[in-house]
């Protein structure tokens, strides 16, 4: 059984001019200690779906329809106050920009020890402890003088750092990390990379990373799912998505992404943007800008696949019956 | 695409498609405020016309006809809607004449203020220096004091410098003078803060690199982009002035019992209100609170509508 | 903690001297206090002397040198129309005034805080909508209004409450208090009801937007994502971050009610400063205008010097770099 399946999830978000989908009938499972990288492009709907998975999309925003099932367990229809029991203590998250996610007005200490109370039952010697120890284990040198310290008073890579103790200090089971280097430093998101990944293989946390750089993906997912105007485009292993990916949108992401060690003649581009949730063409969203693209692409949809190799991808290319030369 | 269609089609129905008219629209409370509130400017601007009596008027004033109570009421007399005072003027007469009277203190004093305001806050942010932490520094002790006692002292003030005759002839001015320089300060911030994130937007620069003048470009290219916030704040405002214009009329400082505004009519009314008259005192009260609230409904629509984020 | 005080005090110097020096300039120039003090009939011989007990023939600044010399001994010269030192009328009424701002003030902090915390947590229930169009004719009705409203029902039809004066008080010292005789509560309620609604809307509506404020920032969404309760959410991370905008526009609002304290006073003929500062202004009285001035500045200093020692509390980013700078 996998540890978190999203089965058809659909976000809406209704405006005067209509009901936007940003999320559409996108399924995926993580296992165990798994990393799933998550890309696409900004408003691929990527964040949103982590967002939704934790119930914690903004009004008007909602969840309107699918399911979300952690350990087996359905969690897009518990009451709130048993969703808040989920939050932190089953799955943490990690947010972008480290300088708006952390209470300015509370210690970092405080606001750990305060985590870690309310999931773990903790007496406040301990918590502090416990606390303290979080903080020498994401590498905030001078961890137990610097427990009363304010978010203010640290750089923004070690104040990503306290991020991740947060999330990770009620010992969640699945953590779901939204663009957690984004905001860093280049010479930073490393070191903030291998540290999320070194203490998730150590306490076996799963991880949900949506980020929309490959590089980073190709360096930490297991596997990876690929996200375009609100669909998984194309899901799989990450060696088979970035060497061999199957789906049309993949292959020019993949084909963007600079190498060290191949010698590429030039970079290929994808011609064209995303299209706004607006206005998403009928058929494949990406059939304006696909290169194969034939007649089925502009009236049907696809779904996810099987395709030819590992992954799974959401074209018409690997439909029965299609020859594969169509286009 | 959505530009050229927007092109393609006339102002009234850009208008009519326009994100401002859609939350009009769609807020019963704001359109209901939009009437009530032309309804009561239209009253006010037509009294001459439409008024059943001229309350001025002393030949046709009749002290038989005094304290009527409202016509619905027993004793009430048909021809005085509204009752009348002690003098026996018509109440629904002097309310409209009063409301106008209100209404013109109320815009004048904002113009003043919005004029001043955007002008110095122009001025500090476009000049920087000496000149801004001047005009800044005066708008902070400004602001130390509430609105009211700068209208208060202002109007003293000039009372007190005044012979009595004169200060009586001009005593509207005074009052539009009073409410207007103690409520500048919001205007001034806010254009100033604007001014500066504009001063050095590219246009701008582009604007002093061909040459134009300083105040040229302040007219011409900064002021337009300021205008939105203005409005709300103008808007916002109006509420206040009329506030601020009847407080003082009622602390018997504002505008001379010779064109008795809202607030006056309320003051003479408090004094009958323990006799049982209390229609003097009510009517207007209700006219006032009923201005007052539609103006304000309507500037925080406006903001609300302006600036979506805070929805 | 002390250098900050003390810069805050140096800070607040300029205001005082500014306010010091347009009230002396009224003091001076406004009116001619001479021949207000002579009345009809005086001799040139007369209006010499008095010109000369005033010290009005020597230089501009040596008179305002004198001025502030008295002005700091709390010496402000004769009412010109009661012909009595403006000190003693001030110390007599102040007393009035301050106890009804005081109650006033408490009136809208109490309620108004308490009804913007609900509003901006539950802004669809219909007793935020109820408490809104409340909050709305709260700042549509004039204070003068609100409080003959208040006359009219309570003191002319019902006949429960007083409408005038301050009932029996009990002298303490100098001091003359209402709140120790049960004519005195009864004088009170009408009045600092008046006095307080309009702050107490105006502070309901400011929490309720800066709660809105801040419920949409990261930390919050994060404080959520850790699975706090909502308790912990609501009171403890939110609440406090609205404090710091709310500190200072309650402390504006504190001046405010001062001020507004005139209407009311008049409304009621509660025998405060504010009925006396509207006799002198209908009365061109210019020392008694003048020292009111000086009195309201000196209590703005004192409640700005109070906010900056509250922000000093609640937000530890000031701590380190408040002391000594400024603002």
């Amino acid at each position: 059984m996998p540890l978190l399946e999203v089965r058809n999830l659909r976000v809406e978000f209704p405006t005067r001019r209509g009901v936007l989908t940003a999320v559409d009938d996108v399924s995926f499972s993580i296992d165990e200690g798994e990393v799933l990288g998550v890309v696409g492009e900004s408003g691929a709907g990527k964040s949103i779906t982590g967002t939704a998975i934790i119930r914690l999309i903004e009004p008007p925003g909602r969840i309107a329809g699918g399911e979300v099932l952690l350990a087996g367990r359905r969690i897009d229809n518990i009451a709130p106050e048993e969703m808040r029991h989920v939050r932190g203590k089953q799955i943490g998250a990690i947010f972008q920009d480290p300088l708006t996610t952390l209470n300015p007005l509370y210690s970092i200490g405080r606001q750990l020890a305060e985590t870690m109370q309310t999931h773990l039952g903790l007496s406040d010697r301990d918590a502090r402890a416990r606390a303290i120890r979080w903080l020498e284990d994401v590498g905030i040198p001078g961890a137990a003088q610097r427990i009363d310290a304010y978010p203010h008073q640290f750089s923004g890579g070690m104040r990503q750092r306290v991020v991740i103790a947060l999330a990770l200090c009620a010992e969640p089971k699945l953590v779901i990390a939204d663009e957690p280097t984004t905001a860093l430093d280049v010479s930073i998101q490393a070191q903030v990379i291998a540290l999320l990944k070194r203490l998730c293989r150590e306490h076996g946390t799963a991880v949900m990373l949506v980020t929309h750089d490959m590089g980073v993906i190709a360096e930490t997912a297991d596997r990876v799912a690929v996200m375009y105007a609100g669909r998984i485009a194309e899901i799989g292993p990450v060696r088979d998505v970035v060497k061999g990916a199957r789906h049309p949108y993949t292959e020019g992401l993949m084909g963007s992404i600079p190498s060290l060690t191949h010698r590429v003649e030039r970079l290929r581009q994808i011609d064209g943007s995303m299209p706004r949730l607006t206005d998403i063409p009928r058929g494949c969203a990406f059939n304006p800008r696909c290169t194969k693209v034939f007649d089925r692409c502009r009236i049907e949809r696809p779904d996810l696949m099987a395709t030819d190799g590992p992954t799974r991808a959401a074209c018409w290319l690997y439909a029965k019956g299609e020859a594969r030369d169509a286009a | 695409m959505a530009d050229s269609i927007a092109a393609r089609k006339g102002p009234v129905s850009r208008f009519l498609d326009s994100d401002l008219w859609f939350s009009f629209s769609h807020s019963p409370l704001t359109i209901v405020s939009a009437i009530v509130a032309l309804a009561l400017i239209g009253a006010a601007v037509l009294a001459p016309v439409i008024a059943p009596h001229d309350p001025f008027n002393l030949a046709t004033l009749n002290l038989m006809d005094a304290f009527n109570p409202p016509a619905w009421v027993e004793g009430g007399n048909p021809d005085f809607l509204l009752g009348t005072d002690d003098q026996g003027r018509d109440m629904l007469s002097t309310i409209m004449y009063g409301a106008r009277i209100s209404l013109f203190v109320g815009f004048c004093s904002v113009i003043f203020a919005m004029v001043l305001g955007v002008t110095l806050g122009l001025v500090a942010g476009f000049v920087g220096g000496t000149t801004d932490a001047v005009l800044m520094r005066i708008a902070d002790i400004k602001l130390t004091f509430p609105a009211i006692l700068v209208a208060l002292l202002v109007d003293g003030l000039v009372r007190a410098a005044l012979p009595r005759e004169l200060h009586d002839r001009i005593a509207l001015w005074v009052v539009i003078f009073a409410i207007g320089i103690s409520n500048w300060v919001q205007y001034a911030r806010t254009v100033r803060g604007s001014t500066l994130v504009e001063k050095n937007k590219e246009y701008v620069m582009a604007a002093r690199v061909i040459g134009l003048s300083s105040t040229r470009i302040m007219t011409s290219h900064v002021l337009p982009n300021v205008m939105g916030p203005v409005l709300v704040i103008a808007t916002l405002n109006l509420g206040f002035a009329i506030l601020a214009e009847a407080t003082l009329s009622f602390l018997g400082v504002g505008v001379p019992p010779t064109q008795p505004s809202l607030g006056t009519l309320i003051r003479i009314g408090n004094d009958f209100l323990f006799s049982g008259e209390w229609w003097i005192t009510v009517f207007p009260g209700i006219t006032l609170a009923l201005m007052v609230l539609s103006v304000n409904l309507l500037g925080d629509w406006l903001r609300d509508a302006l600036n979506p984020r805070l929805r | 903690m002390f250098a900050f005080i003390v810069s805050r005090l140096f800070q607040a110097l300029p205001v005082m001297f500014t306010v010091s020096l347009i009230s002396f300039a009224m003091f001076a120039y406004v009116g001619d206090p001479v021949a207000i003090m002579l009345g009809q009939d005086y001799t040139e011989a007369q209006r010499q002397a008095l010109i000369r007990d005033l010290g009005l023939d020597q230089p501009f600044f040596v008179q305002f040198f004198e001025y502030l010399k008295n002005a700091v001994q709390g010496e402000f010269g004769l009412s010109y129309r009661l012909a009595r030192p403006v000190s003693d009328l001030i110390l007599e009424r102040a007393p009035a005034t301050l106890e009804l701002s005081f109650t006033a003030a408490f009136l809208a902090l109490a309620i108004g805080v308490p009804m913007g915390v609900y509003t901006g947590l539950y802004r669809e229930s219909w007793l935020s909508r109820f408490f809104l169009t409340i909050s709305l004719i709260g700042v549509s009705l004039p204070t003068f209004l609100i409080g003959i409203l208040l006359i009219l029902v309570f003191a002319v039809m019902l006949g429960v409450l007083p409408s005038f004066g301050r009932g029996d008080t009990v002298a303490i010292g100098w001091w003359t208090t209402g709140f120790l005789t049960a004519s005195g509560l009864k004088a009170l309620i009408l009045p600092s009801i008046t006095l307080g609604l309009f702050q107490m809307t105006l502070i309901m509506r400011l929490v309720r937007a800066e709660m809105l404020e801040v419920l949409r920032t990261d930390y919050i969404k994060f404080a959520r994502a850790r699975g706090l309760s909502n308790r912990a959410v609501h009171f403890g991370h939110a609440l406090k971050n609205t404090l710091v905008p709310v500190i200072t526009i309650t402390g504006l609002q504190l001046g405010a009610i001062i001020a507004f304290a005139i209407v009311t006073e008049t409304v009621f003929q509660w025998p405060g400063m504010g009925l006396l500062f509207i006799q002198a202004v209908s009365n061109a009285d210019i020392p008694i205008m003048a020292a009111y001035l000086m009195m309201i500045a000196l209590l703005f200093v004192i409640i700005n010097l109070v906010v900056d020692l509250l922000y000093y509390l609640v937000d530890p980013r000031l701590r380190g770099s408040l002391a000594g700078s400024a603002r």
